[in-house]
């Protein structure tokens, strides 16, 4: 595993872009193009603003972002917070049919996020939640 | 993100460029909220400059027009493109929404 980068700052929503430039600049140096490091940022934003809005309740917390390149060909993102146990995999898929009055936004950044990403894995290990962004590089 | 708002005739049209993110896209829904409070009831939203949009984004979006739904207005959606159109497919935003190649094409049909 070689590592690649890794940020630790509060989970607040100032931070977002620190966390999303921290993350584009390894994608780019693995070579990814503009279009796959847009779909990673947009992956990330709605994982983060997850975690910004629920993890930590009225608390402070931390998120820690870690770029690592695994078995030489897989890209991978764990983000890292210390909140509450919190899956946002486990959210249900939102409904896509109704008309604009039925229409929810909750779920749908989550369900985004699982489009545009090959590969997310959730943990929860030693109080932390771990999210985990595969990316195959292609 | 840049918001430039132009009257024609009775419709507002909304050119936005940059970023609609959690970041700034309240700005957004601010923006067009006051005008629906203003009595604007007729959009174009003009996103031929916009790069990135996430959630957040369509939030606004969904919000400024569930408010016009229920003075029956309308909004409309001109020069989607990119990053922007994959986001608005995920999102089935296709099926609650009408989008033009061109903003004379969205103007025509109002």
């Amino acid at each position: 595993m070689q590592i690649l980068s890794s940020i630790r700052l509060p989970a607040k929503l100032e931070n977002l872009y620190k966390f999303m430039n921290s993350v584009s600049q390894c994608a780019k140096g693995q070579g990814f193009t503009q279009k796959r490091i847009n779909e990673i940022e947009l992956a990330l934003e709605e994982a983060l603003v997850n975690i910004f809005k629920y993890a930590y309740q009225d608390n402070n917390g931390d998120v820690e972002i870690t770029c690592f390149i695994d078995n030489g060909e897989r890209f991978t993102i764990d983000i890292i917070d210390s909140g509450i146990p919190f899956n946002m995999l486990s959210y249900k898929e939102p409904d896509l049919t109704s008309d604009i009055s039925g229409r929810e936004i909750g779920g749908l950044g989550v369900f985004i996020m699982k489009k545009l990403i090959d590969n997310i894995q959730y943990s929860r290990e030693n109080e932390k939640n771990i999210s985990r962004f595969v990316i195959l590089k292609k | 993100m840049d918001i430039s708002k132009r009257k024609e005739k009775n419709i507002m049209v909304i050119s936005v460029k940059g970023r609609m993110d959690a970041v700034t896209s309240p700005e957004f829904e601010k923006d067009l909220t006051d005008l629906i409070t203003e009595g604007e009831k007729t959009f174009i939203i003009n996103f031929s400059k916009l790069e990135y949009i996430s959630s957040a984004g369509l939030r606004s979006i969904l919000s400024a027009a569930k408010q016009l739904k229920e003075k029956q207005g309308k909004i409309l959606f001109a020069e989607l493109h990119g990053s922007v159109q994959e986001v608005f497919k995920i999102a089935g935003f296709y099926s609650i929404f009408q989008a033009f190649d061109t903003e004379e094409a969205a103007i025509k049909q109002l």
